[in-house]
């Protein structure tokens, strides 16, 4: 069926022409949805591309090299810490200033890396997580980063062109979620990618064929912590205020969910994973205002529970949504599509 | 000299509730190696359970935590038995993973119906009401909080050692089929498991609510645990405790003198240290893993 007979087929981004056009057809429209829906509908998309860098470079870790990171959010929040403070207290451009913090988060992804290479299971996931954590108290004890009252976020301007609306933004963020997509997916596909995916699969296997584990483990931590820290970056231009108390826990394990939910190890599962989420996570906030279904907890809150903490649903349903892929199709999303897939190619059988 | 005293009873007590959490994800994670990060919020939701009890039933103390223990017990054992013993290929992380979600629906269920604010739980001890001995002063929430997770640990360590069905869960974990092999039933232990494991957690969550009584109650003592119980070694009960306490006394200490503004995170980065030189912990046996 798709059965690859050389390097080059391997490799290579468009199978057939078929698919090249559907691809331009896709980057097309894209470029061209800002025209077409309400400013609203722009600042969903900016949110979502956002998470879906993380959860591609998330991914990179979790899913190609099978190590657990539970503190995604730190790298995050010095991505956009990183970012705002370059701009506001050095003077750096922007686009000086973004790659300089993703750097700075790679740097602790690599330190952070460092631990790892003799952790596994449940002691990596608590050395993230203490990560994750110490990340944004310290940043909140700062003064010069802003302390616990956060820090404004100032305009974009690349040379003369100032961002100040979210459609102009919109652009720069698409076309940066583009060309990273497009550098993820050929990393994977290069012996860099292949390393990763033999420490996933056997460690100690990949050691003897001569990867060098400490090299790529660490690498795999820096790569993820780019991708989070230009992701923070361009997340701290969508709020236009930042405070550490937005970098939690939870967001980290709302990373993870995203790449559970879309497929563990799969570009396709980190873009929809992220979309999905991302998407509920706005439409739950305001879950009363969902029709027929927000009347009906309306009533059911006011009766059984409280009120107030109707918008806690989310986390129910996040919960349960984690607990259902894991348990019926855990390979997401992805796994799902791929079935699909299956079933209609050979379909009589 | 008495500021130091003080500390270091203070830090006790802290970590006589990081201590009760460290163990019942001990004992799970012994069991069936899942770490469990649902612990908290299985307690939340048990010291919830018991507020309901005591203020809109008007149930006696003793009657409402008995009550709220059978429940924690159920809850663990029912958890198990219908959502983790349902997953597929269960690696680490798909437990992990599985684990948040729980922890996440537990979570979003008492906050949904008791809000998000402080609520207060009629508890028989005052969360203020203390003895005094020379110039240091020690809670009797603390005492009880310290009495609990002794004797949590003493029968805990006597159930392992010399009980059939202690031996029977050490048994299962170091090699489940052989285990079954020789006629223990494997999933009815993993379900017992549980509920002790959340009985022993929910002891901490009781004894947490009377002074904070919110949905987040549970995060700092479930993350403190389940830091403590992997710096001890994950599987080894003296382990986790020994380090409870000493993350509890340290912390205590560095807000005292280093920095207040710190206290809460100093103990990952004990933790980073700690696994840097000893990666399975300060009491794990190491384990060299086999290809």
């Amino acid at each position: 069926m798709d059965m690859k007979r050389d390097y080059f087929e391997d490799i290579q981004l468009f199978t057939s022409p078929v698919v090249f056009f559907w691809f331009a057809v896709l980057i097309g429209s894209l470029y061209l949805l800002p025209f077409f829906v309400s400013n609203y509908y722009i600042y969903v998309a900016n949110y979502i591309a956002i998470n879906i860098i993380v959860a591609t470079g998330l991914n990179l870790l979790v899913g190609y090299t099978g190590q657990i990171s539970l503190g995604h959010a730190g790298f995050f929040a010095i991505g956009a810490y990183g970012t705002t403070i370059l701009m506001l207290k050095a003077g750096l451009p922007f686009i000086i200033a973004l790659p300089t913090a993703a750097l700075i988060a790679a740097g602790f992804g690599f330190l952070l890396g460092l631990p790892s290479l003799r952790l596994e299971g449940p002691y990596l996931a608590i050395a993230t997580l203490g990560f994750g954590l110490t990340i944004t108290q310290v940043i909140g004890r700062i003064e010069y980063f802003g302390g616990r009252d956060g820090i404004h976020v100032p305009d974009i301007n690349i040379g003369s062109w100032v961002i100040d609306t979210d459609k102009e933004f919109y652009f720069l963020l698409i076309t940066l979620t583009i060309c990273l997509l497009l550098f993820m997916r050929n990393l994977i596909k290069t012996r860099m990618g292949r390393a990763f995916i033999a420490i996933r699969d056997a460690d100690i296997a990949a050691e003897t064929m001569g990867v060098n584990i400490v090299f790529y483990k660490t690498l795999a931590f820096a790569i993820s912590a780019f991708y989070a820290g230009i992701a923070g970056g361009m997340y701290a231009f969508v709020l236009k205020f930042i405070e550490p108390e937005i970098f939690t826990l939870l967001m980290s394990i709302l990373f993870l969910a995203m790449i559970v939910v879309g497929g563990l190890g799969s570009m396709m599962g980190s873009i929809t994973g992220a979309t999905l989420l991302c998407w509920l996570d706005l439409k739950l906030r305001n879950i009363l205002e969902i029709p027929h279904v927000g009347e009906w907890l309306k009533k059911l809150s006011e009766n059984w529970f409280s009120l107030t903490g109707v918008s806690n649903i989310q986390y129910i349903i996040f919960g349960s949504i984690m607990v259902g892929i894991m348990l019926f199709e855990p390979l997401g999303l992805y796994g799902i599509w791929i079935r699909t897939k299956k079933y209609w190619r050979t379909w009589p059988f | 000299m008495i500021d130091f005293i003080q500390m270091i009873v203070s830090g006790v007590a802290t970590g006589s509730t990081y201590a009760l959490m460290g163990l019942a994800m001990v004992i799970i994670y012994k069991t069936s190696e899942v770490p469990n990060f649902a612990q908290g919020e299985m307690a939340l939701i048990t010291s919830y359970f018991a507020m309901m009890l005591l203020t809109t039933m008007n149930m006696s103390v003793y009657l409402a935590f008995f009550l709220s223990f059978v429940f924690a017990a159920v809850l663990g054992a029912f958890l198990e038995f219908a959502i983790l013993r349902r997953a597929k290929e269960p690696n680490i992380l798909g437990m992990i993973v599985i684990t948040i979600g729980i922890e996440m629906v537990l979570l979003g269920f008492v906050s949904w119906k008791f809000g998000a604010e402080e609520k207060t739980i009629p508890f028989p001890i005052g969360p203020y009401d203390g003895f005094i001995f020379g110039d240091i002063y020690i809670s009797k929430l603390d005492v009880l909080t310290l009495l609990c997770a002794l004797f949590f640990m003493i029968v805990l360590y006597l159930f392992f050692k010399f009980s059939k069905l202690g031996l029977a869960m050490k048994a299962t974990q170091q090699n489940s089929v052989a285990a079954q092999i020789v006629g223990i039933r494997t999933n009815r232990i993993m379900m017992m498991t549980w509920g002790i494991s959340s009985l022993v957690g929910a002891t901490a969550g009781l004894v947490i609510a009377p002074t904070v009584m919110q949905p987040f109650m549970m995060w700092d003592p479930m993350l403190k645990g389940f830091a403590a119980a992997v710096m001890g070694g994950m599987t080894s009960l003296p382990g986790a405790v020994i380090a409870a306490y000493m993350l509890g006394i340290i912390e205590n200490l560095f807000g005292g003198y280093i920095s207040i503004e710190f206290k809460t995170v100093v103990a990952f980065a004990i933790i980073v240290l700690v696994l840097c030189i000893k990666p399975s912990g300060l009491f794990a046996r190491h384990y060299v893993k086999k290809v």
